[in-house]
């Protein structure tokens, strides 16, 4: 009994195995959690504007003994909308060898973008899943016993290049449809309703469009003095 | 379930609160074999009994856990009674672990194992209720009843869109066990995993009942997809479940108001073991046919579902289909039932094209502005001399 409960104390984790038991994580405190191989372990999390998602995995594959021969693994990413989101960094799918005793896998997201056309695949804002599992691996092998640890950091990048806004963040439904038997009265529903000012449309977010508009105006005033005092020269003289 | 979904739609803050309890039934296999002394030099099922007492004492208040058992009373050698062994020693609901414990321990390894049998009754014992149902099914050795097959069981429990998970466990399980759980979990979108000791054992019942305990944010909604636009059913925003047979093209309907935006996102889970390459297409058209925007993904390999979503806008109302579509290709049947597709559809506020930046950046930016400064300074230098000038005239 002692040892189950100090097991139970142990597991610091747990993973989703689809899109709607997704685990939150977030980036504070890496994950770890056992399961065996064969398993799809799915996480989510959250980014916003000008964030970059990095993930990082390592697995500690079952014993050696046990394993037949190569298998293939991957992480994945999508957004809100199950839309597969490339890594523009990390080894994303290792193939390791038979006598490998752990596997390391890394994504990085390209930088999360405050808007983009509705046809667009770009990272936007919202929800994004995570699936870690293998591809391949002989049949032999499946439902043995692993740890898999992940990490996410979201370093801030900067958001100058964007411009636009998402009305709503790309966030799941958490909620039974319904069908409709007759016309449908306009209820614009969202998964969630960003409650902005008016203010904060007119003003951008701080970026470094701030700091190349700002100097630009005081080396302007400069250059303004500049040629007021080349003036002022040319008339004593 | 979409009549009641229809009723219920005027207040779907409801739906939310009428929430069930998950419930879990574990099946237990003691048939004969049950009694080989390979796990850590103990009996199969000795090792088996001590897993279930922890996790029954471990087991969370809300948790309904019922317990069913196979092969435990036949001794004889009659495959027809045999195959007919199964029975409830838990009925499913809130446990009384004293209860529990001394029905585990009366076990006694004793005959046949028909897995297909228990799992028909074992879906039965959790009934058709509205909340997430988890088997969690503990077996050593392969079915030894076919038929039924447990696979093509699973199958039709699956198919019987009950929302019904398998989850499979195997202890020290030989290739054929080991091919038929994988072959049952598979089916139901549950997980298998083999248990060579008693640690690996309880540790992953553990983990598969506090699963079932943390039931899914929510349920999807049945819906039946149409084959063609005209018909398709009318979705408002929200989770759905359908199925879809391979190469079959699935249309559903969606009302948008002005200036709002359509976010749909489809999953196949892949149930059947299918050819190496396969993916799936998601398409936005208008009622005519023309398509307006699309949302794909292709993989190859082992995966569980493969996804798609896509965002379309219009600043009329309008009526949009959306059509999912697949490539599978499958040895097994492509008859019914389909592969479980789950649906989900949103409708936001548009988001609108942004304006030109209202702040500039780079080199050339600072340089225009100095030169324009520079200008301007001069002009207003000339302008202070010509007016010192003229003013010291008068």
């Amino acid at each position: 009994m002692s040892i189950f409960l100090a097991a139970l104390l142990l597991a610091p984790g747990s993973a989703g195995t689809s899109y709607l038991t997704a685990t939150p994580i977030d980036t504070t405190r890496p994950v770890q959690v056992s399961a065996v191989t064969g398993d799809y372990l799915y996480w989510s999390f959250p980014a916003t504007a000008g964030q970059q998602p990095e993930l990082t995995a390592k697995v500690t594959l079952p014993p050696v003994a046990d394993r037949h021969g190569y298998q293939a693994w991957t992480i994945e990413v999508f957004d809100g909308l199950r839309r597969r989101q490339p890594c523009v960094a990390g080894e994303q799918s290792p193939i390791v060898t038979n006598d490998a005793t752990e596997v390391a896998l890394g994504c990085k997201l390209r930088q999360v973008r405050s808007w983009a056309e509705p046809s667009d695949q770009d990272p936007l804002p919202g929800t994004y899943y995570v699936r870690l599992s293998s591809t391949a691996l002989p049949e032999q092998d499946l439902g043995l016993p692993l740890k898999a640890d992940l990490t996410l950091t979201a370093e801030k990048g900067d958001t100058g290049a964007d411009q636009g806004k998402l009305a709503a963040p790309l966030n799941p439904v958490n909620r039974p449809g319904t069908v409709m038997t007759e016309t449908p009265t306009p209820a614009p529903s969202s998964s969630a309703t960003p409650d902005e000012s008016w203010a904060s449309d007119l003003v951008p977010e701080f970026s470094s469009r701030w700091v190349w508009t700002a100097s630009g105006g005081f080396l302007a005033a400069i250059a303004g003095l500049v040629g007021f005092s080349f003036t002022r020269r040319r008339r004593r003289a | 379930m979409i009549a009641t979904s229809s009723v219920l739609g005027a207040t779907p803050a409801e739906a939310d609160e009428t929430e069930v309890a998950p419930q879990v039934e574990l099946v237990l296999d003691v048939s004969g074999s049950m009694r080989a002394k390979d796990i850590d030099g103990q009996t199969r099922i000795a090792v088996a009994k001590r897993a279930f007492g922890q996790v029954v004492d471990a087991l969370p208040e809300t948790t309904q856990l019922g317990i069913r058992v196979l092969g435990a009373t036949y001794p004889g050698d009659d495959k027809r009674k045999g195959c007919l062994d199964t029975q409830q020693i838990v009925p499913v609901g809130p446990v009384d672990p004293a209860v529990a414990k001394a029905a585990i321990a009366a076990l006694k390894p004793t005959g046949y194992t028909p897995i297909g049998l228990a799992l028909r009754a074992a879906a039965n014992d959790l009934g058709t209720g509205e909340g997430a149902r988890r088997i969690v099914l503990i077996t050593d050795g392969e079915d030894t009843c076919t038929p039924p097959d447990p696979c093509t069981v699973a199958r039709e429990l699956a198919a019987k869109g009950t929302k019904l998970v398998v989850d499979t466990l195997g202890l020290t399980p030989d290739e054929k066990t080991r091919k038929q759980l994988v072959c049952i979990s598979t089916a139901t979108g549950g997980t298998y995993a083999s248990a060579q000791s008693e640690q690996e054992l309880t540790d992953r019942v553990q983990q598969l009942v506090d699963r079932a305990a943390l039931p899914p944010p929510v349920t999807p909604a049945v819906v039946a997809g149409t084959e063609s636009c005209d018909k398709a059913p009318v979705l408002s925003p929200g989770v759905y479940s359908d199925r879809e047979r391979i190469g079959e093209h699935r249309y559903y309907r969606v009302s948008l108001q002005a200036d709002e935006e359509l976010r749909a996102s489809v999953s196949v889970a892949l149930d059947r073991p299918v050819n190496r390459d396969y993916g799936v297409l998601l398409k936005a058209v208008t009622e005519n046919g023309r398509e307006l925007v699309r949302g794909l993904d292709a993989a190859s390999g082992r995966a569980d579902v493969i996804s798609a979503g896509l965002r379309w806008s219009s600043a009329e109302k309008s009526d949009v289909c959306v059509i999912v579509s697949n490539s599978f290709a499958s040895a097994t049947a492509a008859a019914a039932p389909g592969m479980p597709l789950e649906l989900s559809i949103d409708t936001v506020k548009a988001s609108t094209a942004p304006d030109a930046p209202g702040l500039g950046r780079g080199w050339l930016l600072l340089l225009v502005l100095v030169v324009a400064g520079l200008i301007a300074g001069v002009l207003a230098g000339w302008l202070t001399r010509w007016w010192v000038a003229t003013w010291r005239e008068n």
